[in-house]
């Protein structure tokens, strides 16, 4: 994170900030940045909105809640972009494929909210499959291998964020795998 | 020398706007450009399509019959074009002597020569990353005096130069955070630039507003629903008119005569009928608009308290009826609902003059005769916490693909669903309002949409006479497909119809529903065709693009019916002539 922002004020310096992508500057703004390592996780929604994620606050074969990062150094909670939205849940070890597993802390898997189709959010859970099911075109995604497409029209998998657990708070290990959002021409 | 030949072009990209517009390096301006003026608005040519449905009207009629029934086994397609987007397209070709003007989804606009298909410009908005735009389709653009406007995904309003596609100047009008977006085309009346928003299923607050065609200055804005204390609110509860929906998904029709302009209204949010008591005016509703204020001068709601996402999107078509020997200057509105609506333009009103079902419809168990409020069966309303099973399904007797009607046989073609119905359970809790929160109230995922038992088909093309009241003809598509296609009908005694599954682009008799040509496109046709001339050589124009509202139906009845229906996705602008 240090080493982008580094480039960014360089790049200002000599003038030539209007040569980047808008969306690399709309990202020096903390709230807008993507989930880095590091971070810790809000929950957005429910009677728990804004508390900060435990390990213990996930139970496995309980539904997944929906959380957004936030810069452990200063509190501020990357709210500025809805593609920031991440679905995390706690899933039985032995159900998760190598991959997913070796992202995973404890059985708790993230992915991004924002389905890789249409870009909309507001997935359903499928307790039984382990299944996100997007409300816009139906595509469903195995959480418990990567999120892959089982059905329906998304192109991709749904961007996964490596996990680790400190001081029992549920972190990030790393940045989304793969771009959150549409990818279209 | 290389140095400096390399060091302008990148001196140039570093001086660039960071919100400038993607272009394409464009070719030679427009030599020669015909002003799209009022008069010609009013009374467009035969051989041009300027508006998204032929003119003010609405009525999807082009009075060129060089390509007739006789002819049309002979169409054949003479160029196409991909516009290099997936998903929904819905727009037409508009062309204005010999030059055509298309969009695509995500804010792309093609200026095309109409006769070969060779690209004028290319214009594509950029966007950012995480805009929100969860139906993406783009409805079309508009052309007045030298100018090309469209209405965009992130809810800003553009306006381009005809010969050159520069930006001239864009108005926001709306947040985009916040889930508002548009759909559709702009209307353009008076040098005003009327649009509405989209995002019902994210509890906007839906508006009309209008902008200034030469300077994008707003000149007037109308909700949908209305802040407390003005007429209708007291058709609400609390807060709930601030996040109540009323999306306007579709371009409104002009009454010159009347100065007034005619939008439908989509339904109030979210969707379970106790989440918001009351008859939530004016969601589900036509209402009528003074374009030089924007002042409602009328309305008509469909039904109210609308619970089974039955958005009136569409605009009712303008045109005269002659019931019981008097003729009127009608509104006739196939509804989402299933009811086939006719009502009367009048200067401070829209009135009630009969409606009835073109599909089966079992919520409804009763229309009053003098002012046409419905009466609901209560076991089919959607509750909070409760499931109910409707037909027609949520996306009723027929979505927003448009209507078409033809003066030569007095006839109006309707793309209509029938034999559907759907199973929608209502959260038992329902979050509140957040702005760009999906807020629908229904656990999507206990969905169930699904054809009635022993239903031998789905989509359907139906003709009906508004003089009599009576169905004239219906042409069901094979193999229990469905149809999400607008119609055009033509002087030539046709009507082309996509729509469907297949892929298939088709005509039929607009006199009797039989088919009479048929070609397979790239993808699903959900376009809105055109017909135009240049040089005495008469043609037909759609985009075929499958996406949105099509593929989730598809989706949906693939579960329900255990099959693997896919329709492959891609634009490609087709264009046909008879050989």
């Amino acid at each position: 994170m240090e080493d982008r922002r580094t480039v960014i004020k360089a790049a200002l310096g000599v003038g030539l900030g209007a040569v980047l992508p808008e969306v690399t500057l709309a990202q020096a703004d903390p709230r807008n940045a993507r989930p880095q390592d590091g971070d810790r996780f809000v929950i957005t929604e429910g009677d728990r909105k804004g508390a900060v994620v435990k390990l213990d606050d996930l139970k496995t074969g309980a539904p997944p809640i929906t959380v957004m990062p936030q810069d452990p150094a200063n509190g501020t909670v990357r709210d500025g972009s809805r593609l920031n939205q991440i679905l995390m849940v706690r899933i039985d070890e032995a159900r998760l494929k190598d991959d997913t597993k070796a992202r995973a802390a404890q059985g708790v898997v993230a992915y991004s909210a924002v389905c890789t189709h249409t870009g909309c959010d507001g997935l359903s859970w499928a307790s039984d499959k382990l299944w996100f099911k997007c409300p816009c075109h139906e595509t469903e995604f195995d959480a418990a291998d990567s999120a892959r497409v089982v059905n329906g029209p998304a192109p991709r998998r749904l961007p996964a964020l490596p996990l680790k657990i400190v001081e029992g708070y549920v972190v990030a290990a790393g940045a989304f795998i793969g771009r959150a959002g549409v990818t279209a021409p | 020398m290389k140095t400096i030949k390399w060091f302008i072009p990148m001196l140039a990209a570093v001086l660039m706007p960071l919100n400038a517009p993607a272009q394409s390096k464009l070719p030679a301006p427009l030599p020669e450009y015909t002003p799209v003026t009022d008069a010609r608005l009013l009374k467009p040519e035969a051989h041009n399509w300027l508006q998204i449905r032929g003119g003010y009207d609405g009525i999807g009629y082009s009075a060129l019959d060089k390509i007739n029934t006789g002819n049309v086994k002979r169409l054949v397609p003479v160029w196409s074009y991909s516009t290099g987007q997936l998903e929904g397209h819905q727009a037409p070709p508009i062309v204005n002597n010999g030059v055509m003007f298309i969009s695509t989804p995500r804010n792309q606009v093609l200026a095309l020569n109409a006769k070969t298909g060779a690209q004028i410009w290319r214009y594509q908005r950029d966007f950012a990353d995480d805009v929100n735009h969860p139906h993406p389709t783009n409805r079309g653009v508009a052309l007045y005096n030298d100018k090309v406007y469209l209405a965009t995904m992130d809810a800003f309003v553009v306006c381009l130069d005809a010969r050159t596609g520069k930006l001239v100047w864009e108005t926001k009008l709306a947040e985009n955070k916040a889930n508002y977006y548009f759909t559709l085309a702009p209307l353009i009346a008076k040098g005003k630039v009327m649009v509405g928003s989209s995002g019902g299923e994210y509890g906007i607050r839906g508006f009309i507003a209008a902008v200034d065609a030469e300077t994008g200055k707003e000149a007037w804005r109308t909700y949908t629903i209305p802040a407390p204390g003005e007429p209708g609110s007291e058709t609400w509860q609390g807060d709930q008119w601030k996040s109540g929906g009323g999306s306007v998904w579709v371009t409104g029709n002009y009454d010159p005569k009347l100065g007034l302009a005619y939008f439908g209204t989509g339904n109030p949010g979210p969707w379970p009928a106790d989440a918001h008591p009351g008859d939530n005016l004016y969601t589900t509703s036509v209402i009528a608009l003074d374009v030089e204020t924007g002042k409602i001068r009328g309305h008509h709601q469909y039904h109210w308290n609308d619970n089974w996402d039955w958005d009136e999107v569409s605009t009712p078509l303008l045109f005269d009826v002659k019931r019981n020997g008097r003729t009127f200057p009608a509104l006739v509105h196939p509804g989402r609902n299933g009811y086939l609506w006719l009502l009367e333009r009048k200067q401070d009103s829209v009135g009630f003059v009969d409606a009835k079902p073109f599909v089966k419809q079992e919520v409804f168990t009763a229309i009053d005769p003098k002012t046409g409020r419905p009466t609901y069966d209560d076991s089919k309303r959607l509750l909070v916490g409760k499931t109910t099973t409707f037909c027609p399904s949520h996306w009723g007797g027929k979505d927003w693909p448009p209507a078409a009607y033809n003066p030569k046989t007095n006839l109006i073609y309707i793309p209509a669903h029938e034999n559907l119905c759907v199973t929608l359970a209502g959260e038992a809790k329902i979050a509140p309002y957040a702005p760009g929160k999906r807020y629908v109230g229904t656990d999507a995922s206990k969905t169930r949409l699904f054809p009635r038992e022993g239903a031998k088909y789905i989509g359907e093309v139906q003709a009906w006479d508004m003089n009599t009241g009576k169905k004239a003809w219906s042409y069901p598509y094979p193999d229990m497909d469905i149809n999400w296609g607008p119609l055009l009908t033509t002087a030539g005694g046709l009507v082309f119809a996509g729509g469907s599954q297949d892929r298939k682009f088709r005509a039929l008799d607009a006199r009797n529903g039989k088919l009479l040509w048929e070609f397979v496109t790239n993808s699903g046709v959900t376009a809105m065709p055109s017909s135009y001339m240049v040089d005495g050589v008469q043609y037909i124009a759609v985009q075929s693009g499958w996406g949105v509202d099509a593929q989730k139906m598809t989706g949906r009845l693939n579960d329900s019916m255990n099959r693997k229906v896919t329709v492959p996705q891609g634009g490609v602008v087709w264009v046909f002539a008879v050989k």
